[in-house]
C-alpha cells in the first residue's frame, strides 16, 4: 500500500513529463543519491571503492553510452573498447602535450576524440545494417588495438608501451584517495546519466527509437536517417570516451592497449543486454551484475569450504554470462530493468492481485 | 457584384459537397516506370491529384498500388517518368524530403515504432516542427521543456480527435490491430501534412471499425483540407468517399475517373470488379 | 619472384583455411538467417574435444594405437558436435524464430561465451596438441625453375587440399541432395518451406551439425598446426571479413573471399607492413572488407536485398 500513484493527479503536461512522475520514486532516488554521496564515503572501505564501486560506476557509464547506440538507436557496436581507448589515449595526449591542461578539460577533449572516431566508423551505418555494421565496428576495434600498440606517438613514445598519469586534481582538489576518486566518478556519472535521460526523452531520443523500430517509416515522417544515426554514434562514443578516460586515469592509473581489448567490448555489450536494452537504469543494473557475479562466485564457495580455482571461476562466469544473454534475449529483451519495472507494477497493486 | 455572387454560389456548392473546394493539380505523375531488376512493377503510368480531393488507387493484389505510393513519397525511385509536386519537378528525392514538403503516409503492414508508447509515436510525427538542438535537449531546460509541452498539447488534440485517450501511455505493440491503425493515422496527422497517403487503412477491420476510420478520413479531409491518396480494397468505401479513382492492373493503368465512370469501364470490370468483387 | 610466389602460396593456403571457417558461417546463415558468431567457439570446442578424447580414449579402453585413438576421438567429437547442434536448436534457436538479425547475432555471442566456458571446464585450459600425423617438414618445389626453388610447408599444402575437398563436398551436398535442396528452400523462406512439409527444426539441427563438422575439421587442422588453445576461438574473427567479402549467402563467395583475404593479408604484411610498423595483418582484412562493403553491400556473390514496405 506504500507504493501508489493514486491521488497523484497531474494537472499540467510538465508534471506528467517529469523523469520520475511518481512521488515515491522521487523520494527513493533522493535517498539513493544521499546514500551514495554522504553515507558511502563515510563508511566504505578501500577495497569496496577500488574493487567494486569505482569500476562499477565507470563501466555503468560506458554501458550507458553503448545503450544509447544499441538500445535506443538499434545500431550494434562490437567496438566499444576501441572508443574507450580513443577517449583514454586522446585525453592522455592532451594532458601530457599541453602544459596546465586541467583534468576535466582533458576528459572532455578525450570524449570529443572518441566522438570523431565514433562518427567516422558510424558512417558505414548509413549504408549497412546489423551484422555488417558489427563488422565495421570490429574493424575499429582491431585498428585501434594496433594503432595504440604500434604508433609510438600516441603513447608519447613510451618504451614499455604502457602509459600512466599521476597527481590528478580538479580545481586544486587532489583526486588521489579512493574516496576522492569515487566521488569524482559519481559526480561525472550522475551528470551524464541525467543528460542521457534528457536526450532520450526529448525529440532526438524519439528519432533514435524511431530509426531503431522501423527505419523506413521514420524516414517517411521526416527523420533524416543520417542525422539520427550519426548523432547516436556521436553521443554514444562521447560518453564511452569519457568512461574510457575515467577507466584509464582514475581506475587504472597506468594502462596499455589490452585494457580496452575486444573482451571489454563484449563485456559492455553483455551489460547492456543483461541490464536492459533501451534503458538508462539498465546500464547500472548490467554493470552491477557483471561486477558482482565474479566476486560472488569467488566468495560464496569459500563460505561452504569448497574454494574454486581462479580458472574455474572464470569459466563459470563465461558460462553464466553466455546462458543469461540467451535467456534474456529469449525471455525478456529489456533485461533486469524490465524485471524491475514489472516488480514495481506488482507493488503498485499490492496487496491486490489485479 | 456579379463576381461576388459567383463566389458565393461556388462556396455554397462547395459546402453542399462536403465543405471542400477541389483545387488545382498539386501532384502530377507523368509516364512513371519502375523496375526491380527484371521485374516491372509499374509501366508508363500517368495520373494527377488535385488539391483537397480524395483520390483512390484500386486494383487487384500485386497491381503496383503500394509501389505507386512509395514512388510518390520517395521510398522508391522510378527509372523513367517525371513527378511534379506543386508545379516543381523533383529529381531523386529521399523520403524525409517528401515529409518536409508536407507529404505524410501510413503503411499497409502497420509500421509503428513498436517499442514506444502511443504518445511517443505521435510525438515523433511532429519531429519536423521541433526546433531545439541536441545540446539544449541534453539540458532539457526552459525552451526545450516549453517546446515539448506545446507539442504535447497538439498531440493531445490528435489523440482526442481519434478517440484514443485511454491508451495514450500504452506501448503500441500491445494495442489491438484496429487501434494501431488509428495510431498510425495519428502519427501521420501530427506532421500537419497537406497530402496524406493511406495504404489500405481499413484492411482487416470489421464494419464498425471501418465506419470509424471512414469518418476520420472524411473529417481530416473536411476540417483540415488535406488532400488524400487512398489505397483500399473495400469497393463500397472507395465508391462512397472518393472524388476520383485510378485503377491499376499488372503495373499498368486501366482506368481513371469519377467513381461512376470507373464502375462502368469495361476493362476495369473485366480485370477487377467483375471477377473478385 | 621466388619470394613473391612463396608468399602468394602461403597466402592461398591460409586462405583455404579461412574459407573452411567462413563456410561454417555461410551454411548457417543460408539455412537459418543467423549470423553465427559462435563459429569460432565451436572450432575451439571441437578441437579441445578432439585433442582430449584422443588422449583419454586409449586410457579408458587400455590400448595404444594412434590411428585408432584419432578415429575414435573424431567420432566422439563429432557426436558431441551433433548433440551441441541439437541443444542449440532446442534451447535457443527454436525460441528465437522470426526475431531480428541483430537479436540472433547477440544470442550467438552468448552461445559463444557459453561454449568457451563449457569447453574449458570440461576439457581443461592448457595448451593441447593434436597429432594426426601431419608432416612437419617443408618441401622444396620448382628447384629447376628458380634459383633455390620454392619453400612450401607440406602441412599447409595437405591442409589446403583437405579444406578444398571439404568445400567441394559441401557445395555438392547443397546443390545435389534432397536435404541440400530443403536447406536452400528453408533459407529462401522459412514459412513457405514449413508449409510444404519441410521440418524446420530438423533442418536446423542438420545444418548446425554440418557447421559443427566444418568446425571440427578446421579445429583439427589449425590445432595440429598451432596447438589447441583459447586463441583458436579468435581465428573465427579473422574469417569474418571473408564472409563479408564473399557475400553471406554464397558458398563460392566464401572460398574466393577466403583466398583473397589470405593472399591480401600475407602480401600486405610483407609489402605494406614495413611502412606501417608491422602487425597490420590483424586489421588489413577488415579494412579491405569494409572498403568493399561500401561499394557493394551484398558482397561479391551475395544476393541484392530490396527493402519492401
Amino acid at each position: 500500500m506504500l507504493y501508489r500513484e493514486n491521488g497523484q493527479f497531474k494537472t499540467s503536461y510538465a508534471a506528467d513529463q517529469q523523469i520520475f512522475p511518481i512521488l515515491q520514486d522521487r523520494v527513493a532516488i533522493g535517498a539513493l543519491l544521499a546514500i551514495a554521496f554522504v553515507i558511502v564515503p563515510m563508511f566504505g572501505s578501500e577495497y569496496i571503492f577500488r574493487a567494486i564501486l569505482i569500476p562499477f560506476l565507470i563501466l555503468a557509464l560506458a554501458a550507458l553510452g553503448l545503450n544509447i547506440l544499441v538500445g535506443y538507436c538499434g545500431q550494434i557496436s562490437l567496438g566499444t573498447g576501441a572508443f574507450m581507448a580513443v577517449g583514454a589515449y586522446g585525453a592522455y595526449n592532451f594532458l601530457v602535450r599541453i602544459d596546465g591542461m586541467p583534468l576535466i578539460a582533458a576528459m572532455l577533449l578525450g570524449g570529443l576524440s572518441a566522438t570523431v572516431i565514433g562518427v567516422l566508423f558510424g558512417i558505414p551505418s548509413l549504408r549497412i545494417k546489423g551484422l555488417y555494421l558489427a563488422m565495421a565496428t570490429l574493424a575499429a576495434q582491431f585498428f585501434t588495438d594496433w594503432a595504440f600498440l604500434r604508433i609510438g606517438w600516441f603513447t608519447n613514445n613510451s618504451t614499455s608501451g604502457s602509459v600512466s598519469v599521476a597527481k590528478l586534481n580538479v580545481f586544486g582538489l587532489p583526486i588521489e584517495s579512493p574516496v576522492a576518486k569515487y566521488l569524482f566518478c559519481l559526480v561525472v556519472v550522475c551528470v551524464f546519466a541525467l543528460m542521457a535521460k534528457n536526450l532520450t526523452r526529448s525529440a532526438i531520443g524519439r528519432q533514435w527509437m524511431a530509426i531503431r523500430d522501423m527505419d523506413v517509416a521514420a524516414a517517411v515522417i521526416g527523420i533524416r536517417p543520417m542525422y539520427a544515426k550519426l548523432t547516436a554514434f556521436a553521443v554514444s562514443s562521447f560518453i564511452v570516451g569519457v568512461a574510457g578516460v575515467l577507466w584509464a586515469f582514475i581506475h587504472l592509473g597506468a594502462w596499455e592497449p589490452a585494457a580496452f581489448s575486444i573482451d571489454r567490448s563484449f563485456q559492455l555489450l553483455f551489460m547492456v543486454i543483461i541490464g536492459g536494452l533501451g534503458s538508462i537504469m539498465g546500464a547500472f543494473f548490467g554493470a552491477a551484475f557483471i561486477i558482482v557475479l565474479p566476486i560472488l562466485l569467488d566468495q560464496v564457495p569459500q563460505w561452504f569450504g569448497i574454494p574454486l580455482s581462479t580458472a574455474t571461476t572464470s569459466h563459470l562466469v563465461h558460462m553464466i554470462f553466455g546462458a543469461l544473454i540467451v535467456f534474456f534475449l529469449i525471455v525478456e529483451p529489456h533485461g533486469l530493468a524490465k524485471l524491475w519495472s514489472i516488480g514495481k507494477q506488482k507493488l503498485r497493486l499490492w496487496p491486490f492481485p489485479h | 457584384m456579379m463576381m461576388n455572387d459567383m463566389a458565393v454560389a461556388a462556396q455554397a456548392a462547395a459546402s453542399a459537397s462536403g465543405g471542400r473546394r477541389i483545387g488545382d493539380v498539386v501532384l502530377d505523375l507523368q509516364n512513371i516506370s519502375l523496375r526491380f531488376g527484371g521485374v516491372k512493377a509499374l509501366t508508363d503510368i500517368s495520373f494527377n491529384v488535385r488539391e483537397h480531393e480524395i483520390r483512390s488507387i484500386i486494383g487487384p493484389n500485386g497491381a503496383g498500388k503500394s509501389s505507386m505510393l512509395n514512388v510518390i513519397n520517395g521510398v522508391y525511385h522510378p527509372q523513367e517518368g517525371r513527378i511534379l509536386f506543386r508545379g516543381q519537378e523533383r529529381r531523386k528525392m529521399e523520403p524525409h524530403m517528401a515529409a518536409t514538403q508536407g507529404i505524410a503516409r501510413t503503411f499497409q503492414n502497420i509500421a509503428l515504432f513498436k517499442g514506444m508508447s502511443v504518445l511517443d509515436n505521435i510525438m515523433t510525427g511532429r519531429n519536423l516542427k521541433m526546433k531545439s538542438n541536441i545540446f539544449q535537449q541534453a539540458l532539457y531546460w526552459g525552451a526545450v521543456q516549453k517546446e515539448e509541452i506545446a507539442h504535447r498539447e497538439k498531440v493531445e488534440e490528435i489523440i482526442d480527435f481519434l478517440e484514443i485517450q485511454s491508451v495514450r501511455k500504452t506501448p503500441v505493440g500491445q494495442l489491438p490491430y484496429g487501434l494501431q491503425k488509428r495510431v498510425e493515422l495519428g502519427r501521420a496527422l501530427a506532421a500537419e501534412p497537406t497530402m496524406l497517403l493511406l495504404d489500405e487503412p481499413m484492411a482487416g477491420m470489421n464494419v464498425e471499425e471501418k465506419q470509424d476510420m471512414c469518418r476520420f478520413i472524411l473529417d481530416v479531409n473536411d476540417q483540415f483540407g488535406t488532400t488524400i491518396v487512398l489505397i483500399e480494397h473495400d469497393m463500397g468505401v472507395v465508391m462512397d468517399i472518393s472524388d476520383r479513382v485510378v485503377v491499376l492492373d499488372y503495373g499498368k493503368k486501366i482506368g481513371d475517373g469519377a467513381p461512376d465512370e470507373v464502375r462502368n469501364n469495361e476493362d476495369v470490370i473485366r480485370a477487377y470488379l467483375g471477377t473478385s468483387h | 619472384m621466388g619470394f613473391f610466389l612463396e608468399t602468394l602460396f602461403g597466402g592461398l593456403m591460409a586462405g583455404m583455411l579461412y574459407s573452411l571457417i567462413a563456410l561454417g558461417f555461410v551454411l548457417i546463415y543460408k539455412a537459418s538467417g543467423v549470423f553465427n558468431f559462435a563459429q569460432g567457439a565451436m572450432v575451439l570446442f571441437a578441437a579441445l574435444a578432439m585433442a582430449r578424447f584422443a588422449e583419454w580414449i586409449p586410457k579408458w579402453l587400455g590400448f595404444d594405437n594412434l590411428i585408432v585413438a584419432n578415429l575414435l576421438a573424431f567420432v566422439a567429437a563429432m557426436a558431441l558436435m551433433i548433440v551441441l547442434a541439437w541443444a542449440i536448436e532446442r534451447l535457443c534457436l527454436s525460441k528465437l524464430v522470426n526475431q531480428e538479425g541483430i537479436t540472433l547475432l547477440m544470442a550467438t555471442l552468448g552461445i559463444s561465451y557459453f561454449l568457451d566456458g563449457l569447453g574449458q571446464t570440461l576439457f581443461g585450459n592448457d595448451i593441447y596438441s593434436i597429432n594426426v600425423g601431419m608432416p612437419k617438414d617443408p618441401a622444396m618445389i620448382l628447384e629447376n625453375v628458380f634459383e633455390g626453388g620454392l619453400l612450401l610447408s607440406k602441412e599447409d599444402l595437405i591442409a589446403a587440399i583437405i579444406a578444398a575437398a571439404l568445400v567441394a563436398l559441401l557445395a555438392l551436398f547443397f546443390q545435389k541432395t534432397a536435404t541440400g535442396r530443403a536447406l536452400r528452400a528453408v533459407a529462401d523462406d522459412h514459412q513457405a518451406a514449413q508449409s510444404i512439409g519441410i521440418p524446420l527444426n530438423r533442418i536446423w539441427v542438420i545444418v548446425w551439425s554440418v557447421a559443427g563438422f566444418a568446425a571440427l575439421v578446421a579445429g583439427i587442422i589449425w590445432g595440429s598446426k598451432l596447438g589447441v588453445q583459447f586463441s583458436l576461438s579468435l581465428v573465427a574473427l579473422k574469417a569474418l571479413p571473408v564472409v563479408i567479402l564473399g557475400g553471406l549467402t554464397s558458398v563460392p563467395g566464401a572460398i574466393i573471399g577466403g583466398l583473397i583475404i589470405g593472399v591480401g593479408e600475407k602480401l600486405s604484411e610483407i609489402y605494406l607492413g614495413p611502412f606501417f610498423g608491422g602487425g597490420i595483418e590483424i586489421w588489413f582484412a577488415y579494412v579491405l572488407a569494409l572498403a568493399f562493403l561500401l561499394l557493394r553491400p551484398q558482397g561479391l556473390f551475395g544476393e541484392k536485398i530490396i527493402d519492401r514496405v
